[in-house]
C-alpha cells in the first residue's frame, strides 16, 4: 500500500495553481505574523499555523479560526522571505475545511462563501439582498439592528438594488459552470 | 481616442454607482472610450477561491474571453476584480493544463481564451496610459489646499506582479498632485480595510477601519480617496459603527479618486454621483468651487 500523504503534503497539493514555494521551506521568521493586520484576532498566528501544518497537527489546524480571519490582503505573501504564498495557503485551507465540513458552526465565513457562490451560479452577478440571510441570523440583536440601519440608509440613498440581475446567456453560463462543478440543475 | 473593454463589476451597478458615473464622465473628458463588456458576470471577488479554484478561474475566464474577442485591453475599476482578472489571465497563459480545463468549460458559452488580454486597473489608465500631464491639462478647478489621504488598499498593488514597488507606490499621490490637491503622508495607505470581514468577522473589520480612519485623522486629511468600491463602503458606511463601538467621533468623507479628478475638471457634482454619501462631502466641494 502506498504511503499516506502527510497533512503538509495534502495542503501543499491544494496549492497547485499558486506559484509560491512549498510550506516546508518556511523558516519560522514570523514576518507574516508581524505583517498580518488581523493576527491579534486569530487563535494561531500565520507563522504558528504553518509550523503546525509542517508538524502534521491536522486536527488543531482544522479547528483553527486563523484562515477565516484572513481578508486576502496579500501583505504576508509579498513580504515572505521564503516566497511562500501565505494568503494562497489560507484560501487552500478554507477550501479544505469547506469540502470536508470541518469548520466550527459558529463561523460565518464558510456559510457566507457557499451562499455567495450559489447565488452567482444562479444569476451570474452578485445581489446583496439574497446574501443577508447567510449571516444576519448569526448576529446578536444589536448587530442585527446596526446592519438593518446600514441597509436602510443604503436603500434611502439608492445604493441597494431592488431587482436581482440576470445574464442574457444565462443558460450557457450554467452549462459552463456545470462543466467544472456538476451541480445538476443549478437552482 | 483610446479604447478599452470595460468590466464594471457588481458593486458598480448599484452600491458604488457613483464610482461608475465618475469613471465614465472623467474618461470621456480625457478622450478615453470604455466599452462595457456585454453580458459580463461576477468575478467572484475573494469568495469563489474559498470554494473552488477551477470554478473561480472559469468565471473570470469568461470575462477575459469576451474582452479578447473585442480586441481591447480589459479595464476594471474595482481592485478585487482587477486582481482576479490580472492573475487569472497570467495563470491561463503559462499553465496549458489549466487553460485546457477552463476552455473546455468556456466552450459551453461559445467562448475561448488564448491569454492575449492585458488587464489594467482603472487607475493605471489615468496614471500610466494617459499620464499626469494629460490630466493636468484638463484641470480647470484645481483642488488647491485640499489635503487628501491616498488610500491604495490591497489588491491594486498586491500580490506583486513584476518588479514594481509594492511597499512604497507613489502613483496615487502623483495623480492627486496633478489635480492640484495635496496628498498627505498617510501611514496606513497600504493597509487592509478588512474586505468582506465586515460581514464574516465584524470585530476584526471594525478595528481595521478604525485604524485607517485614525491614521488619516493623524495626518490631518480632509478626505480619504479610494480606488475600490469595497474600501469605500467599509470606510464610509461603517464609520458610524466604528464611532459607536470605539467612542470616536470620525466624520471623514470618503470619495473615489475619479470624483476628485472630475471635480477638478469642472464636471458638475451630480454627474459624478455626488449626493449619495452617508458622510457629507460639502467640505471637499468648497475647494473645487473656490477657483470658479
Amino acid at each position: 500500500m502506498a504511503d499516506k500523504p502527510t497533512f503538509s503534503e495534502e495542503v501543499s497539493n491544494l496549492l497547485h495553481a499558486s506559484h509560491g514555494n512549498p510550506l516546508t521551506t518556511c523558516i519560522q521568521c514570523g514576518t507574516c505574523s508581524g505583517t498580518c493586520p488581523v493576527a491579534e484576532f486569530m487563535d494561531h498566528t500565520p507563522r504558528k499555523l504553518i509550523g503546525m501544518i509542517n508538524a502534521d497537527l491536522k486536527e488543531e489546524v482544522l479547528e483553527s479560526n486563523t484562515y477565516w480571519y484572513c481578508a486576502s490582503c496579500f501583505h504576508c505573501t509579498v513580504r515572505c522571505p521564503s516566497e511562500i504564498d501565505i494568503a494562497g495557503l489560507m484560501y487552500a485551507l478554507k477550501r479544505y475545511s469547506i469540502w470536508n465540513h470541518t469548520y466550527s458552526e459558529e463561523f460565518i465565513g464558510p456559510v457566507f462563501s457557499e451562499t455567495f457562490v450559489k447565488s452567482i451560479l444562479r444569476s451570474g452577478r452578485s445581489y446583496e439582498p439574497v446574501l443577508a440571510p447567510s449571516y444576519i441570523f448569526s448576529y446578536g440583536v444589536r448587530e442585527f439592528l446596526n446592519e438593518a440601519h446600514t441597509a436602510t440608509n443604503l436603500m434611502l440613498k439608492g445604493r441597494l438594488p431592488v431587482l436581482p440581475p440576470r445574464l442574457k446567456r444565462s443558460e450557457n453560463f450554467k452549462k459552463m459552470a456545470n462543466r467544472i462543478i456538476p451541480m445538476g440543475e443549478a437552482k | 481616442m483610446s479604447k478599452y473593454a470595460y468590466f464594471p463589476g457588481c458593486s458598480l451597478e448599484k452600491m458604488a454607482l457613483s464610482y461608475h458615473q465618475s469613471t465614465m464622465e472623467t474618461t470621456r473628458e480625457l478622450g478615453v472610450e470604455l466599452q462595457e463588456l456585454e453580458d459580463w458576470n461576477c468575478c467572484g471577488a475573494t469568495t469563489y477561491f474559498h470554494v473552488d479554484e477551477l470554478l473561480a478561474y472559469t468565471l473570470v475566464g469568461r470575462n477575459l474571453a469576451m474582452a479578447e474577442k473585442m480586441g481591447y485591453d480589459l479595464v476594471a475599476p474595482c481592485s478585487a476584480c482587477y486582481k482576479n482578472a490580472y492573475f487569472t489571465s497570467a495563470y491561463l497563459k503559462e499553465d496549458q493544463d489549466l487553460a485546457d480545463h477552463i476552455n473546455y468549460a468556456l466552450e459551453a458559452d461559445n467562448l475561448q481564451y488564448s491569454g492575449n488580454t492585458a488587464v489594467k486597473h482603472l487607475m493605471e489608465v489615468f496614471a500610466d496610459d494617459l499620464g499626469m500631464e494629460e490630466i493636468e491639462r484638463k484641470v480647470t478647478h484645481p483642488l488647491t489646499g485640499l489635503r487628501v489621504a491616498p488610500y491604495y488598499g490591497c489588491q491594486i498593488v498586491r500580490p506583486k506582479k513584476d518588479h514594481e514597488d509594492v511597499e512604497g507606490p507613489v502613483f496615487f499621490e502623483e495623480l492627486m498632485t496633478a489635480v492640484g490637491a495635496e496628498p498627505v503622508d498617510f501611514a496606513y495607505k497600504l493597509r487592509c480595510c478588512g474586505g468582506s470581514l465586515i460581514i464574516t468577522s465584524r470585530d476584526a473589520a471594525l478595528s481595521l477601519i478604525r485604524d485607517l480612519l485614525q491614521s488619516a485623522a493623524d495626518s490631518d486629511a480632509a478626505v480619504i480617496a479610494t480606488a475600490c468600491p469595497l474600501c469605500q463602503t467599509n470606510l464610509e458606511c461603517y464609520q458610524r459603527l466604528v464611532n459607536q463601538e470605539f467612542g470616536t467621533e470620525f466624520k471623514i468623507p470618503i470619495m473615489y479618486f475619479t470624483q476628485l479628478i472630475g471635480l477638478a475638471m469642472g464636471i458638475p457634482k451630480k454627474k459624478l454621483g455626488i449626493g449619495t454619501e452617508f458622510i457629507s462631502v460639502d467640505s471637499v466641494l468648497t475647494y473645487a468651487q473656490k477657483s470658479e
